[in-house]
């Protein structure tokens, strides 16, 4: 399971970047997302992958729990990058209104 | 008491909502915002009064004991940082009633201020690595919409390319916490602190270390990581460049000297080595793009990027003495930087340009102006009596008490062109021909009480520096007792119980 969200996520994180490295500013929004999703399971699987129950004490368990922090961490990993990418997409369509476009070379100010 | 700890994040949290909720009502959030700045202000003063007297004050949120339970930790160092940051922020703030325009006071300036404030805050008291993250985030999107706030093309411009850099730092960040939890199944620092010293997988850590250097590089904008500051920074009205240019990428600043003296401890020859290395190179690089640059907010930020690398050439050094260089030189380059820029306001109401060549002759029109700037641009060079030559010559004394002379060398050289750059602003700003056509006289009276103030603080800081500076060393001595950070935060577990 480790090896498989592994590759997952180093696809992820190479689709990613080679979307953030285009001129197009919607792809490098799009680029972004991905990474993050990558970042997300990154942690996931940091914090070991095993089967346990649910981090609550019941009386008379005594087996493994689950790790609950990376989930934690993950829920809010998600909620910023979620009001991140919100204010990235409104930039960037405010920036097609007032510019014309969305390639990133030619967003260069005309007098250096 | 420990509620004092909470303060510096909780009134600017406080001040923020309630000014989202007088949205366009811009006089009743000025009132407010005023308010705040000075409450901010009184505890930041009180809560560094407390933390010289007893030590270091640490506040468990929810009471639950560390490694569990996110602390909020206040040593010297934090609350010096939140004691600037209160100040600068109290200052800009008065700034900007005169610089901001309608259309961006109605369009949430203040709501996004107190929360910048709030952001920066957090980052420099908080006592958890991810809570660290949470803090940045906080201050970066707050920052994001202060950049783009107005929605010029030149503004909409550089605030991408500021976006992506630092969105991609932060991404990093969060995969290296993940990381680093995954190691050490922790993200308390006072217990990181602990584990990591047991650790055997020192090497692992030393690879770590690296990826922290480059996320909090990439905000402090170091080499080769700062290409996007010159660009971004002159493009807001003043106040905001001001805040920025003072405040943020001195976050980054203390986020390294705070890992690099607590966590990454395990290899020292190697990474604070290579401290060193970025750091002459950051403090050379700066000041030759400044060098070279003709407009005057562009050529402040370049500085800003110089200025960078003497901080933490006194973390790479890596004395007590270094580090009390670094931390005075942090507490006198933010002042003085806010005050540089907001004098770069001053002149570009006076003459609507921020191109060097198209002014001239300020000193008639603005005599007091001229003055302030040349304090504050000889403080910055490092003359004597300002505050730069202490922190200098701190720094320096360390680096040849290490017998680093080669370092030695390239701090006093950048010193050198740092004069030479802010001459030229002087020569081409207020000597000169008067050009007839822009110099105008301009009330100016709102903008330049602020500005004064902060030029008095630097030139206090240099006549009666001793008091500071003894607090700097006292600060350093505490990072460098790191037993004394972590025991204040176990010691506040048994007090919560």
């Amino acid at each position: 399971m480790e090896l498989w969200l592994t590759l997952a996520i180093g696809v992820l994180f190479a689709t990613g970047t080679y979307l953030v490295l285009r001129r197009s500013l919607l792809k490098v929004v799009i680029g972004f997302a991905l990474i993050s999703h990558g970042t997300n399971l990154l942690l996931l699987t940091t914090g070991k992958l095993k089967r346990g129950a649910v981090p609550i004490l019941v009386e008379g368990y005594q087996g493994p729990y689950v790790d609950p922090l990376p989930q934690a961490l993950i829920l809010t990993a998600i909620v910023i990058s979620f009001a991140v990418t919100a204010f990235m997409l409104a930039l960037v369509y405010r920036t097609y209104q007032s510019l014309g476009t969305d390639d990133l070379d030619r967003l260069r100010r005309p007098s250096g | 008491m420990t509620l004092l700890v909470v303060l510096p994040i909780l009134i600017p949290l406080c001040t923020g909502t309630v000014c989202l909720l007088c949205w366009g009502r811009v006089r009743r959030q000025r009132v407010i915002s005023v308010v705040s700045g000075v409450v901010n202000l009184v505890v930041a003063l009180t809560l560094l009064l407390h933390v010289r007297a007893d030590g270091i004050l640490v506040s468990m949120m929810g009471n639950w004991p560390p490694p569990f339970g996110i602390a909020l930790v206040a040593d010297l160092l934090s609350t010096i940082m939140v004691v600037l940051s209160a100040t600068m922020g109290l200052t800009v703030l008065l700034y900007s009633f005169g610089d901001i325009d309608q259309r961006r006071e109605q369009g949430g300036y203040y709501p996004l201020f107190h929360l910048l404030l709030m952001g920066i805050n957090g980052s420099f008291l908080t006592g958890d690595l991810f809570n660290l993250f949470v803090f940045f985030e906080v201050m970066l999107i707050a920052s994001y919409v202060l950049l783009a706030l107005g929605s010029e093309p030149g503004q909409l411009q550089e605030s991408f390319k500021y976006l992506v850099l630092n969105l991609l730092a932060s991404t990093v960040f969060v995969a290296s916490v993940g990381i680093l939890y995954g190691v050490t199944g922790t993200l308390n620092m006072a217990d990181l602190a602990l584990k990591m010293a047991q650790t055997e997988q020192s090497g692992l850590m030393t690879a770590l270390s690296m990826l922290f250097l480059f996320v909090f590089g990439a905000k402090a904008a170091i080499f080769p990581l700062f290409f996007w500051l010159p660009d971004s920074y002159p493009e807001p009205p003043t106040a905001v460049s001001a805040i920025f240019g003072g405040l943020l990428t001195k976050v980054g600043v203390y986020a390294l000297i705070r890992t690099f003296t607590l966590l990454f401890m395990q290899d020292i020859a190697f990474t604070h080595g290579f401290i060193l290395v970025l750091a002459a190179l950051t403090m050379i690089i700066g000041v030759l793009g400044a060098i070279v640059q003709n407009h005057f907010k562009r050529i402040l930020s370049y500085h800003i990027i110089s200025q960078i690398g003497y901080m933490i050439l006194g973390l790479g050094f890596y004395t007590p003495l270094a580090l009390a260089g670094s931390i005075f030189y942090i507490i006198h380059h933010i002042t003085v930087k806010t005050a540089l820029f907001l004098v770069s306001g001053i002149t570009e109401r006076a003459t609507g340009t921020q191109e060097l060549k198209e002014m001239g002759g300020l000193l008639n029109t603005y005599p007091l102006v001229a003055t302030l700037f040349m304090l504050a641009a000889l403080s910055l060079a490092g003359m004597p009596p300002l505050s730069g030559f202490f922190a200098k010559l701190a720094l320096l004394t360390a680096g040849v008490q290490e017998a680093q002379y080669g370092y030695v060398s390239v701090a006093l050289l950048g010193s050198l062109l740092t004069l030479v750059s802010m001459s030229k602003i002087y020569v081409y700003v207020f000597w000169g021909e008067e050009q007839p056509k822009r110099a105008r006289a301009v009330r100016h009276l709102d903008l330049l009480l602020p500005t004064a103030f902060l030029v008095l603080i630097t030139v206090s800081l240099g006549l009666m520096g001793e008091p500071v500076f003894q607090l700097a060393q006292q600060a350093a001595t505490q990072l460098f007792s790191r037993e004394t950070y972590i025991e204040a935060v176990f010691a506040a577990a048994q007090g919560a119980k």
